[in-house]
Order: C-alpha cells, then structure tokens, then sequence
C-alpha cells in the first residue's frame, strides 16, 4: 500500500450501488490498467459515506477530493484530470448550499463538520470485504487486549465506566446488561446481534454492516467473553442482502484468521456466530419478538420477566445489543473509557449515528457527539430546508417518537433530553418537516406503519392503533367533530399504558406530539375543515374564478365525475359534492381560472 | 419458597414469591376480571399470553399498567385494581375488542355463554365509543367444529390447547396487526389441517368463534318423521354433567331425568352406549388377552402394547402421527361405533324394521364423535350405523326447546335390551375408567379366578401419565394410562422407539378424559367441575348391582343370539375395523 500515491475509494453502500457505483469501480480500475497507474493508483469499494442522497461519491484520498453523482462515464474525465493532469473536476465537487462555493475538501464541508465518527470510522474508509483493511485500522486489537490481558470483569467495568447505553433505542446500559447476563448460571449462554433495523429512513446498522462489518464480529466476541457466551447470532432481516453478503465474507475471514472459532488467538477462549434472517417485521427488533423469530416462532413479543438475560434463546440466558452498539465497542477499548466518556452529556456518552430525511438539503448518514443540539443538525450539518422553505417540525425515534418543533431546536441531544421533550432517540431516524407538512397527516403516516407493524397479540396495539388511524383518517377527511379529538387523546393515553411491548407503547407518541405541539391544526381540519398545509386532499376545494373563465367548457369536459357545469361563454362552477380532486381541470384550463382554495 | 409481603387494594397479603398479582389478590378475595387467561387447576393447563390486557392493574412506581394474569408479586408492590386509570384503561380496551367483533349476540350460538358477553355486563358497557372496520374471515366448517373467526379475540386459549396440550398443531396465530387471527397454517379450513377434532378448543374458547356443528335439527326432523324408529344411546359421560346445564350441581348424576326428558323429546327407544361399552370390553379384552397369550407363548408377530381405540380423537391423533403403528391400537370400534350395527342389524332386525327406516342418535360428551359417526368405513351403502350425533350442550338445548322442565322429571329407566349396562361401561367417562373396566374383565378370564375388589384404585386419578403393573395370577401386567394427546404423544413415542415396557395403554384425548370431552357444558377453566364429575362417575359405577361387562345377562345374551363368541366372523365384520394414514394431505391445497 505504501506505493500507491492516490487512493479512489468508490462508496458500495446500498445507495450508491442501486446506482450503478459498480459500474463506477470497474470503470476506473479499468481506465487506470489502460493508462497503466496501476503501481501509483488504486480503486476500492467501500461503505457508506452518509452522503446518500448525492451519490454514488467517490472520494480521492490523500487530498480528501469529494466527488458526487457520478457517473460511469464520467471515470475517464475524473482520471485524465484528477490523477494525469492534478486538476479537480469541479462540475463533480459538493456545492455548499449556503456559500454556494466549492468545497474540495470534504473535511471542511458543512456535512462533516462537527461529525465525530466512532461507529462509523471505518465507514467509507476501508474495503469491508477485506480484512486485512480492518486489522490495518487497528481491527481486532481490542478482543486481542480483552482475551490476553483483561478479565470479563475487567472488560464490562470499563463498559460501565465509559457510559456507552444500547443505541436499538432503549439506551439501557450496555455494560450493566453485560454483567447482568454475566451474571446468570447456566450451560449455554448466547449473545445476539439484532441487526433487525425498521425504522422509517433509518439506515445506520445496515450501513455499518456493510461498510465495517468486521466491528461487529469482534464485538460480538467480546461481548461474548464477557458474558460467558461461545455462540453468537446475527438476526437481520432478510431485505438487506448486502449486508448479509458482506458479513459472511466477514465471518469466513475472521475463522480463517483465528479470530472466530476455537481456541482463538491462542487464548483458549472458542466463539462462533451464525446469522438468523428476519422477514422483515418492525416489531421483531423487540428482543422477545427477534428471540421468537429467531426460535422459529411467530415473531410477537412475551411478557417481561423473564429477561433474555434470564431465559432468552432457546430458554438460554441471551444478550441482545444493536449493531451500532457494537460498532462503538472496540474504539472504547482501544481508546478507553475515559475517551469515549469525555464525548457528550453527562448520561449519554459518546456519539449517536443518525439518518436525517425528509424536507432537508443533506440527506443521509451522521454521526454526531451526544449534546449537539438539533438546531446544528439540522442547519449546520443538514444545510438547513430544502428549497428555502421553513422547518416546522422534526421527527426523532421512528414512529414510536415525537415531533419537536422550533421551541427544541437549541436542546442538547442526548436520551433523556428527548424524553423529556416528548419524544426519544430510537434507533436514529430523523425526519425534517416543513410548512408543506400537515402534522396531522405526518401523525397519520406514522400511525400507518404502526398498524401495519403490530404483531396483533395485544388487544389495544391491534385494534387500537387502527382505530387511532381510522380517527385521524376522520380528521383529514373532514368529518372529524370535537368529541373525536378528546377521545384520540384518552385512546392515546390508554394504548400507551397498557400495550404488551414497546410498538404499542409508544405508537401514539406521533398522535401526543403532534396534539401537544399543534392543536390548532387539529382544530381547523375539525372547525374549519382546512389543511393549512395543503396536503389533505379532502380538504382542497378546486374554485373556479368567475373572472378568468371565459366559458370554454374544457374543464367540464375534462371532469372524470361531471361535477362542473356552466353554459357555453358563461363562467362555471365546481360542484364541491361531486368533485373528486383529481385536478383534471386545472391542468386543463388555459386561462388560469381555476384555484385551490 | 421466599414469601414477600405487599398491598393490593390498601389491603396486606403475603404469598410466595413466584405468585402473580392476579392468584395474590384472590388469597384475600379480590377478582380481577380476566379474559385471555385461563388455567385448569391441577391438570397443568395454564394459558396467559398477557394479550388481551383486560386484568391490568396499577402498581405503584411502575410506568404502565401491569398485565395481573402474568406479573409476579415482590416484596412491598403497592398494588391498585380500581383506580380511575385502571377502570378506564380496561374498559376501553374491552370497547376497543368489541369494536372489531359482531354485534351478533341474539343470534350467536355461544349468547348465554359468552365470557366476552359477560365481561361486557361486568364493566358494565353502554354503549360502543369505537367504530371501523372489523377483521372478517372466511367462515370455516369441517365435520365438527366450525370455525366464525370474525368472532376470534386472540385470546389464544385454543392455540394454547392445540399445541401445549394436545400438541396437535392444528391452529396457530397466523397474520399481523388488525387481521391477526388464530387459524391453521395458511388459513387452510380446519379439514386440512391435522386437526383431531378433540373439540378442547371449542371447550375452552371464551366466545363464538369455535363452536359445534349442530346436530339438532336433524334429529328433530327425524322424530317428527312417523316412518322413522329413532333410537337413542347416551355416552356414560353425559349423566355425570348434563344436570350443569339445568342448574344443578356439578357432579350431580342425572342418568333416570335423562332417560325420561329423551322418551319426552319422542326417542322411540332409549337406549344406553354402556351397554356397548360392555360390549367393547368383551372385544378389546379378548384381543388383549389374546395378543398376550401369543405374545407369552413367543408368537413374534404379535404387537404389544395394545392400545385402546375408543377415543374418536384419539384415533384421528394417530392416524395423522402415528401411521407407522397403526397395528398397535385394538381394532375394536368405539362403544358409540358398535352400538351402531347391534342397534340396526340385530335389534332392527329383530323388530323388523328396515335399516333404512331405523335413525340411531347418540348423545356424547365428545365433538370428535361427529366426525367419527361420518367415517365411510362405518356407513352401509351409504346409510351410516350412527346417523347423527349430538353433544351434552345440544341435548340441553334440545330438552330447553321441547319445554321440558328437566328438575321435575321423574327418574327413569333405559329401555332393553340396548340399555342395561355394567358398572365398568359406567367408568369409561373417566380417564383410566375403560383399562380399568378391561381388566376387572381380562382378569377373571386370564386367571379363571373371580375377582373380589372390583376397583383398581392404582389406575384412577388426574396424573396425566399414570402406570401400575397388576397381578394377574402372578403375571405382571403393565398398564399405562394417559389422558391428553401430548401426554399420549410421549407414550406413544416411547413405543415407537421400543422402549415402552407395557402390556396395554388407554388413551383419552381430553383432560380427564370424556367427563372433560369438548362437547361438555363449559367449564369456564373450573377443573373442580371436572373432578365432581370424575366422583359422580364412579358413584354410579358403586351404585350398580353388576360391575363386570362380561357378567351383564344382555351381552351373554347378544353373543348366544347373534355374535357368537368376541372376536368372532359375526364380531371381526360388525365390532371391528381398520385405521388409515392420514400423514400425508394435510396442508396440501387441492
């Protein structure tokens, strides 16, 4: 590696690979065998940069060249300037949205300014299918410290001490979990990997799986040493199969290494992993529901206690932690707790991943020091409302959170902040919202995937979301009266306090949230049958205006329904009962004659 | 066992630590209601998905409700069970479960009996805050149970029983969310599935979303048909509980009130399935001495253990798991099954009357006995031996609609020669009851030696596997017994290794066996109501002048008149039969 001058790291995360980043890299390393570079350059594959949303990047390492939306065809431009000629090809480079000026160096952009990067290190920096990569970026001297030279005693105190709390959104502490199962007798322990990520626009396990999978195999070994475990299951869900790819070429490598398997690194201590596939059922990253589907079982949750950590897998004491609470795993014991402690609030240590989406410049993936606050987030990292428009609200935890609005913007990040503020961190979804948005619509959306998602085993989670849907739909539509508004917030309050699992407890929070923070739209779709938003269609009268139209029956001719009548010459009008919003006639009128009220 | 101390209602209560809240607050008299959970006491049954969140309760310090059915006490819990956020918390998830079932109750065949019914009387619902759509499903009829699923509350109790207990597999929570419904796998009908048709969870579903195929109007067509001799038999289990349905004590024997309220209802004759139960003695005794005496003498093609095959869902049971030891079970039919015939080819017969003109009903403790009365094998050119079957439930309503008070009757007797029975018919009820009554039988035939105390007390009990090795004559007999098809299941696997060391095994698919059968007044997970029926069961037994099937005058009788000798020609083509496999077809879509 020492020779080669210029590295083209080309991203092969999902995004970028759904377009065409393969075509890309082979592209180049063709070009760069014509050319004959091959002694001086080199392009690899890599994982996720986070910068999905203007990709496939490549990016040229050592001057931190940041290509976006590129092109197979562009390849040729990209050598014959960047390498032969040492020019940057700035049609391709990042346009900052706010100074409009090219920044070439991708660590001075606006996306990765104030980014601390742990889970993510080697994310976009190392070929994920190759191991030799990994143990370059110091891979796998943490198990190697932890079996020769620390105690699992040892190992979970400094999991304690650095503060690290479950990132799958419960933030339960890590190594007070570990000293839990630790704890437990028993014959046969497991730990488990719940890669079973389900968010909406949450993509951060599925990034590190495929960017670094390496940091979860050895975290898993660790976790296992700590525990008492020797087996390990990774359950992911079937829907992401690059990253089951990229994890068993991860897992040959590490057995052919001696890094899984028996008597590893000499020590004596054996530990393996086998991957369990999910089919892709939100309510199966409960760690009940996933140990069920796991089992083979239908994937519902059971009631606690027992713990996994009690009777878990296969009745056997079980350890389940997220994927991107292993990844930070081996930077804490390379660095020391006392390192990764020094990073955030003081309850929530270190970094949280994070997909922003929704009505926003940047999207994608961050990683961000706990305590930042949302206002940095959204503006700084994010490059702040698309198309210049005004934030109004955003989504964090997934549809089990709530919507924080402008009055939140300046709260510190961190677990407890955003309980406090009505909602929760999740696994690190964050949805951007703006005027365009109706709340009560957003709150509708959110409640659609949770009837989609529960499992039905309890009464208030399968027939009460529903009926919150059907509820809100009422709202939307229209037909909604008061009466319905107080009892959205009794059904609310009532699934929340009486669900099985956490899908049914925290379902409503989109409904709270939104009622707490904007009442008043609730009360103009209810009062006033308006959507100030404009987004629910029911809501939407198409006016015609007398003094434009001239009469020239287009529109009427258009109407699918017969709803707009007039005579020849005359203006015409929209029967509003009949009308069906499908927008026909505007599209149709030459004369600017038709509105949306 | 730790005991720990804590409040439920400002009131103290101590119990060990492994408690629920819910067995807790009963200690000191409080009932949380409950809908999802049920436990039949000392059987081992006990179903508490913590699903249907009717029982939840406040615990202080505690964020949400706690499921009572499935939290454990600790040590100084301060628990609430009415507060205002508990009763308007329970009432509005019972709003919500009434919201997405039919308002059907006037004409629902479970109204009267209904547990969601009387939950809703209880939290005392109005009205119903909650419209939208309801979850609606294909209605499911096979030839014993039918399946209204729209009605299904997902309260899992049935799935409970198809797989836990009976580990039958046939139902199973199949979809997600709002269209979440225990069905059998692919939402195939009830027929295709491995099904056994034990009817434990009709038994034992709070609603109407399992029920019974009806019988009844059949047969109240057919006694008001002048050209049809309709005869009745009535399954030893039906008198130890139909007197439930009238009110009457559990346990309470009502054989002389049944025997008058049938001649009311127009049974030309009423006659009794003991009689060939007695009947199913002298058969299966007699193959089981038979296959010991050649298994002794070293014949090896003679199977042992015999098993007993007077359990419809039983035989179902093996036929779908068991088809490689199809030769193991007696081929002797069921006592209902063998009624049959005798009834039409020989006490027709002798009256003169054609067999198509002769209807034979039995009244059963059991909903398998539908099916089995509907097997091809038992039909004669497609005129079944037993044309209809109804269960205790049915023969109530039947009673409630002819406008019989059914208290005041006064006792009366079976009809003959079909009628007379022996106390050990009486137990067939009773798990262990037909080993028991086969070997008051076997022995005295074996050892040619008269029998001087008639119960064998080492068989009887609610132990769900039993064994007991008897003296016959200084021959060791070891008989095992097991009631519930996953107790049977692990007797008959044992067998299938060969590693079982009994000489016969009685089989009962139901918990208690037919006095707890699935077309039994419900029970409502009372197993007191089971154990009282048990007593009364053995009472009668106690109470009759004859206790041995091969001393009752009418089957000496019967095999001098007409059968000649047990497993005799006349016995091998009327008595007897063959078993199928049913392993393969199930869950296969045709």
């Amino acid at each position: 590696m020492a020779k080669i001058k210029y590295h083209m790291l080309v991203c092969g995360g999902t995004s970028c690979h759904a377009s065409n980043s393969e075509d890309i890299l082979k592209n180049l390393q063709d070009l760069i065998k014509i050319k004959g570079l091959d002694t001086d350059v080199q392009a690899i594959k890599t994982g996720c940069f986070g910068f999905c949303d203007k990709g496939p990047i490549v990016k040229m390492m050592p001057d931190n060249t940041f290509y976006i939306q590129v092109k197979p065809e562009d390849c040729a431009e990209i050598i014959e300037e960047h390498i032969i000629k040492g020019k940057k090809v700035d049609r391709l480079l990042y346009q900052g949205t706010a100074s409009k000026e090219n920044l070439s160096n991708s660590n001075n952009t606006g996306p990765h300014k104030k980014q601390i990067r742990i889970a993510l290190r080697n994310c976009g920096v190392i070929n994920p299918e190759n191991i030799e990569e990994y143990i370059a970026r110091n891979g796998y001297q943490a198990l190697g410290k932890v079996l020769t030279e620390l105690t699992p005693e040892a190992t979970i105190e400094i999991m304690k001490k650095s503060g690290l709390r479950g990132r799958g959104g419960g933030g339960f502490p890590t190594g007070l979990k570990w000293e839990i199962t630790r704890a437990v007798k028993a014959d046969q322990k497991y730990v488990v990997c719940n890669a079973d990520e389900g968010d909406p626009g949450a993509f951060m396990d599925r990034s590190v799986l495929e960017g670094d999978p390496h940091t979860v195999l050895e975290a898993m070994a660790i976790n296992g040493y700590c525990t008492g475990a020797d087996k390990g299951v990774i359950y992911i869900r079937a829907e992401y199969p690059l990253a089951v790819e990229r994890l068993k070429i991860a897992m040959k490598q590490a057995r052919e290494y001696g890094l899984l398997g028996q008597d590893i690194l000499g020590t004596g201590f054996n530990f393996d992993i086998e991957i369990r596939y999910g089919a892709g059922a939100f309510v199966c990253g409960e760690e009940t529901a996933l140990i069920h589907s796991m089992e083979g079982l239908r994937g519902e949750p059971t009631v606690k206690p027992p713990f996994p950590s009690e009777s878990g897998f296969l009745g056997k004491p079980t350890n389940v932690n997220n994927v991107e609470t292993y990844a930070n795993i081996p930077a804490i014991i390379n660095k020391g707790a006392d390192w990764f402690a020094s990073i955030g609030t003081e309850k929530s240590k270190g970094t949280k991943v994070f997909a922003l989406a929704g009505k926003i410049n940047n999207v994608g993936l961050i990683e961000v020091p706990m305590g930042i606050t949302l206002r940095e987030v959204i503006f700084e990292i994010g490059g702040g409302i698309k198309n210049g428009r005004t934030f109004k609200a955003v989504q964090t935890g997934g549809p089990s959170g709530g919507m924080l609005t402008e009055k939140d913007l300046d709260t510190p990040i961190d677990y407890d902040n955003l309980i406090a503020a009505g909602s929760m961190m999740g696994s690190g979804g964050m949805i951007v919202m703006d005027e365009d948005d109706c709340m009560v619509a957003m709150a509708k959306f959110y409640l659609e995937f949770t009837v989609e998602e529960s499992c039905g085993k309890c009464s208030p989670c399968r027939i009460g979301n529903k009926r919150l849907y059907e509820m809100l739909e009422k709202v939307t539509q229209g037909h909604a009266v008061m009466d319905d508004l107080d009892k959205l917030r009794n059904l609310s309050h009532v699934i929340k306090d009486t669900s099985l699992c956490g899908l049914g407890q925290t379902s409503p929070n989109p409904v709270l949230s939104s009622m707490d923070n904007f009442y008043h739209e609730y009360l103009e779709h209810v009062g006033n049958k308006k959507c100030r938003a404009g987004s629910c269609k029911s809501l939407m009268q198409y006016i015609i205006n007398a003094e434009n139209c001239i009469g020239c029956t287009l529109c009427a001719r258009n109407c699918p329904v017969d709803a707009i009548a007039g005579e020849r010459k005359q203006a015409h009008v929209i029967d509003q009962e009949k009308c069906i919003k499908c927008g026909a006639c505007m599209e149709k009128c030459k004369f600017n004659a038709i509105f949306i009220n | 066992m730790e005991m720990v101390k804590l409040t439920i209602d400002g009131k103290p209560v101590e119990v060990e630590n492994d408690t629920t809240i819910l067995k807790a607050a009963k200690t000191i008299g409080i009932d949380i209601p409950t809908l999802c959970y049920f436990q039949l006491k000392d059987m081992n049954i006990e179903n508490r998905p913590g699903g249907c969140r009717i029982c939840v309760v406040e615990v202080v310090g505690r964020r949400n409700l706690a499921p009572a059915c499935s939290t454990n006490v600790a040590k100084d819990m301060v628990v609430n069970t009415h507060s205002i956020r508990v009763l308007n918390a329970r009432r509005t998830v019972l709003e919500l479960i009434l919201s997405d079932h039919p308002a059907e109750c006037l004409t629902c065949a479970k109204s009267g009996y209904c547990e969601l019914q009387t939950m809703a009387q209880q939290l005392g619902v109005r009205e119903l805050p909650f419209q939208g759509a309801q979850s609606t499903y294909r209605k499911d009829t096979s030839p014993a149970i039918i399946r209204d699923v729209d009605k299904c509350i997902m309260c899992r109790r049935c799935e409970m029983m198809c797989n836990d207990v009976q580990t039958v597999g046939a139902l199973s929570a199949v979809n997600r969310g709002f269209m979440a419904v225990v069905a059998p796998a692919f939402e195939m009908n009830l027929e295709k599935s491995p099904c056994t048709y034990c009817g434990q969870c009709v038994s034992v579903c709070p609603t109407g979303a399992l029920t019974e195929v009806d019988h009844s109007r059949n047969v109240i067509n057919s006694l008001a048909d002048p050209t049809k001799t309709v005869v009745v038999q009535t399954a030893p289990a039906v008198r130890a509980a139909l007197g439930e349905e009238f009110g009457l004590a559990p346990g309470t024997l009502v054989t002389g009130k049944m025997v008058a309220a049938l001649r009311r209802l127009g049974f030309n004759y009423v006659f009794d399935t003991d009689f060939a139960a007695d009947l199913t003695i002298m058969e299966e005794g007699s193959e089981l001495l038979d296959r010991l005496t050649r298994y002794l003498k070293g014949d090896q093609s003679v199977k042992l253990p015999i098993l007993t095959s007077c359990c419809p869902g039983w035989v179902n049971f093996f036929e779908h798991n068991f088809p490689d030891l199809m030769d193991v079970p007696s081929t002797a039919k069921s006592p209902q099954q063998m009624f049959g015939p005798i009834a039409k080819e020989y006490f027709g017969k002798k009256l003169g009357i054609e067999r198509k003109n002769m209807i034979v009903v039995s009244i059963m403790p059991c909903l398998a006995k539908k099916y089995e009365c509907q097997r091809d094998e038992f039909k004669v050119n497609g005129d079944p031996d037993v044309n209809f079957s109804l269960s205790t439930r049915e023969l109530a309503h039947l009673i409630k609609l002819a406008n019989i008070d059914f208290n005041s009757l006064p006792d009366e007797d079976f009809d003959n020669p079909l009628g007379a029975s022996t106390g050990a018919a009486a137990i067939f009820a009773n798990t262990g009851g037909v080993i028991e009554a086969a070997c008051r039988t076997a022995y005295e035939l074996y050892t040619g030696k008269k029998l001087e105390k008639v119960e064998f007390d080492e068989l009887r009990g609610l132990e769900s596997i039993r064994h007991a090795t008897l003296d016959f004559n200084g021959l060791p007999i070891n008989i095992g017994i097991a009631h519930g098809l996953g107790n049977a299941r692990k007797l008959l696997e044992d067998v299938r290794a060969g590693k079982s060391q009994f000489h016969a095994i009685e089989i009962m698919a139901c918990p208690g066996g037919c006095i707890g059968g699935g077309g039994q007044p419900f029970h409502h997970g009372d197993s007191e109501i089971i154990k009282q029926r048990a007593a009364a069961i053995y009472r009668e037994d106690a109470g009759k002048p004859i206790r041995k099937s091969h001393e009752n005058p009418f089957i000496i009788e019967l095999y001098k008149e007409f059968l000649g000798k047990p497993l005799g020609e006349k016995s091998h083509h009327l008595l007897h039969t063959h078993y199928f496999d049913k392993s393969a077809g199930t869950f296969v879509d045709e």
